[in-house]
């Protein structure tokens, strides 16, 4: 199965075309065929589109040749993450394809600690929230425990970080000193700090090969929207 | 055959138009949820385009009886308007183009305004001008051809649109929101004469194609409260009228006085604020006596919607534009004399 894979929860601009087959006892294998990633949280709109035909162009491949739409449904940044799931929504629609969400934390956490790896710890995964926040999720084994919730990063609450013995992502990075846990480092790049299209894959590859049923691209806002007025609301007289 | 996605402000709007003969023109308002608040609320009115994208296009096409893949290209606003919400739709046209493979064009949302009326009153081979009024803008257009790529703007407001002041003069008034059509309809029972309000940027010395409506809100808030601090009764229906006599007056002679300056033919009415019955009214009639012929799209054509995309979208296409590349952003401030990006 050929998949399209979408992600625009981070800083990252990601898009990417994946092979998924069957592998022994029931899994699914990843491979990546073309790839475009870049670290530019103000240029999703304009990248996005053109990374997507890139990846498919460096992959051999076109639109037709696509089975399936795998989509980072967040948590992340708001504006971002809608130009990545109204990409991935309409590319799905237009082709006739199924589209598939993964929260794009599970993605992070795939790749820092493998769902195949038994570990003894808990993993916290960390996403830049802004606003000197972070969304965040804890993993035992690869799968997701708790989360994904929003909070400051000292706030974490104690329950929550009990077990947690290592920790990944880029809002881990960035307040690795509040954390206060070992960082892992996935094959020396800081790219994995954000989903990547294996990661996402690998979270996805199950579905997509047993083809199981599409889900809606709901994003994970986790935050109400800010209710001010985009007109000005002071008092009509005041000068 | 063009689709045109339009998502600058709360409205949703997906058309499809084949050459100047609309075929659909689907719309989803995420207006209610902004009502309380007073205004659009940035971030509600992005989350709704996200929600309401797919099945809105499925609307259109299904109004249409035609499938996506009839389609042969794409128009989508690529500005001005609100940044996160052009976003979502720039987003959407790209991927439906990208996986359709079919060109795209990011148009100008003030120019998609002037082009619907092709949609409504037929090819217009002339030069017009058009007054385009809205919640977002006040301008008198100097337009070669109606759907083409040449726009000069003549004049433009110094500070509140149009629209923008019906709103605050209806939060004042305690009518509610959007401000337009309550005002609209709570000065029919009203007397635009009760009041005299300001003109404003109508004496000798003023530029005469500018607007400025910020003073006319205020005097209004001035004479409510003087009012009020009296304890006499005010008139809702009777401020309304007044107010909106003041408003469309200036509009009306300013774009009059245009057309004759400019020696055209034809004037055209566009946005929001021109579904106004009374702005409507007063056009006609002034028009009809400076012998100018008025063009004006239904009301449901003239606030925001995919149809007008579209319409500017196949008009571009039929004149050979290029094709805009896939890299082009959502530009929140896009000037109205880039009609294509
Ligand atoms: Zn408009």
């Amino acid at each position: 199965m050929i998949a399209l894979v979408i992600d625009t929860s981070s800083a990252a601009v990601t898009a990417g075309v994946v092979e998924i087959v069957p592998a022994l006892g029931g899994a699914a294998a990843v491979s990546v065929r073309g790839e475009r990633v870049k670290v530019d949280a103000r240029a999703h709109g304009e990248l996005l589109a053109v990374f997507v035909k890139e990846s498919l162009d460096e992959a051999g491949l076109g639109m037709r040749d696509l089975n399936a739409v795998i989509a980072g449904v967040g948590p992340g940044p708001f504006t971002g993450l809608r130009v990545g799931l109204v990409t991935a929504a309409a590319i799905s629609d237009a082709l006739g394809v199924p589209a598939y969400p993964v929260c794009s934390l599970d993605a992070i956490a795939a790749i820092a600690q493998p769902p195949d790896v038994v570990s003894a710890g808990e993993l916290l995964v960390a996403a830049d929230a802004r606003r000197r926040e972070v969304y965040w999720a804890v993993y035992r084994d690869g799968r997701r425990r708790l989360g994904p919730e929003v909070d400051k990063p000292a706030e974490l609450r104690i329950e929550a970080m009990a077990a947690v013995t290592a920790m990944a992502g880029a809002g881990a990075r960035m307040y690795a000193e509040v954390l206060g846990l070992p960082l892992i480092e996935t094959a020396g790049s800081s790219l994995s700090d954000y989903p990547t299209v294996l990661g996402l894959a690998q979270v996805a590859a199950a579905d997509v090969l047993g083809a199981g049923p599409a889900a809606p691209l709901t994003p994970l806002y986790l935050r109400r929207p800010d209710a001010v007025a985009a007109t000005a609301s002071k008092a009509v007289s005041q000068p | 055959m063009v689709l045109g996605i339009e998502t600058s402000c709360d409205e949703t709007g997906i058309g499809i138009v084949r050459g100047s003969e609309l075929l659909a023109d689907a719309i989803a308002s995420s207006v209610a949820e902004h009502a309380r608040f007073g205004g659009v609320v940035p971030e509600v009115a992005s989350r709704a385009h996200l929600q309401a994208m797919i099945p809105t296009v499925h609307r259109a096409c299904a109004d249409a009886g035609v499938s996506l893949a009839d389609i042969d290209a794409i128009a989508v606003t690529a500005g001005p308007g609100l940044a996160g919400a052009l976003l979502v739709g720039v987003a959407a046209a790209k991927a439906y183009a990208l996986a359709l493979d079919k060109p795209l064009y990011g148009v100008n949302h003030l120019s998609a305004h002037v082009a619907v009326d092709l949609l409504e009153n037929g090819p217009l081979e002339e030069a017009c001008i058009a007054l385009l009024v809205s919640g977002g803008h006040s301008s008198i257009l100097q337009v070669p051809r109606v759907g083409g790529e040449e726009i000069v703007e003549l004049g433009a407001t110094l500070d509140d649109a149009a629209g923008e002041a019906f709103d605050k003069v209806a939060r004042l008034l305690g009518l509610g929101f959007p401000g337009g059509p309550l005002i609209d309809r709570a000065a029919r029972e009203g007397d635009p004469a009760a009041i005299t309000f300001p003109r404003g940027l109508t004496g000798a010395h003023d530029p005469a194609f500018a607007f400025s409506f910020s003073g006319l809100k205020t005097a209004v808030a001035r004479w409510v409260e003087a009012r009020q601090r009296q304890g006499e009764p005010v008139s809702v229906n009777d401020v309304a009228a007044s107010f909106q006599e003041a408003v469309v007056d200036v509009l009306t002679a300013k774009a009059v006085r245009a057309a004759r300056e400019q020696g055209v033919d034809y004037l055209l009415l566009g946005g929001g604020v021109a579904a106004n019955s009374r702005l409507r009214a007063l056009a006609a009639e002034r028009c009809e006596k400076a012998g100018l012929r008025l063009r004006v799209p239904r009301p449901g054509l003239c606030t925001d919607n995919g149809a007008m995309v579209a319409a500017l979208g196949a008009q571009l296409v039929m004149h050979g534009a290029s094709a805009s590349r896939l890299d082009i952003g959502a530009d929140s401030a896009l000037p109205i004399t880039d009609v294509l990006v």
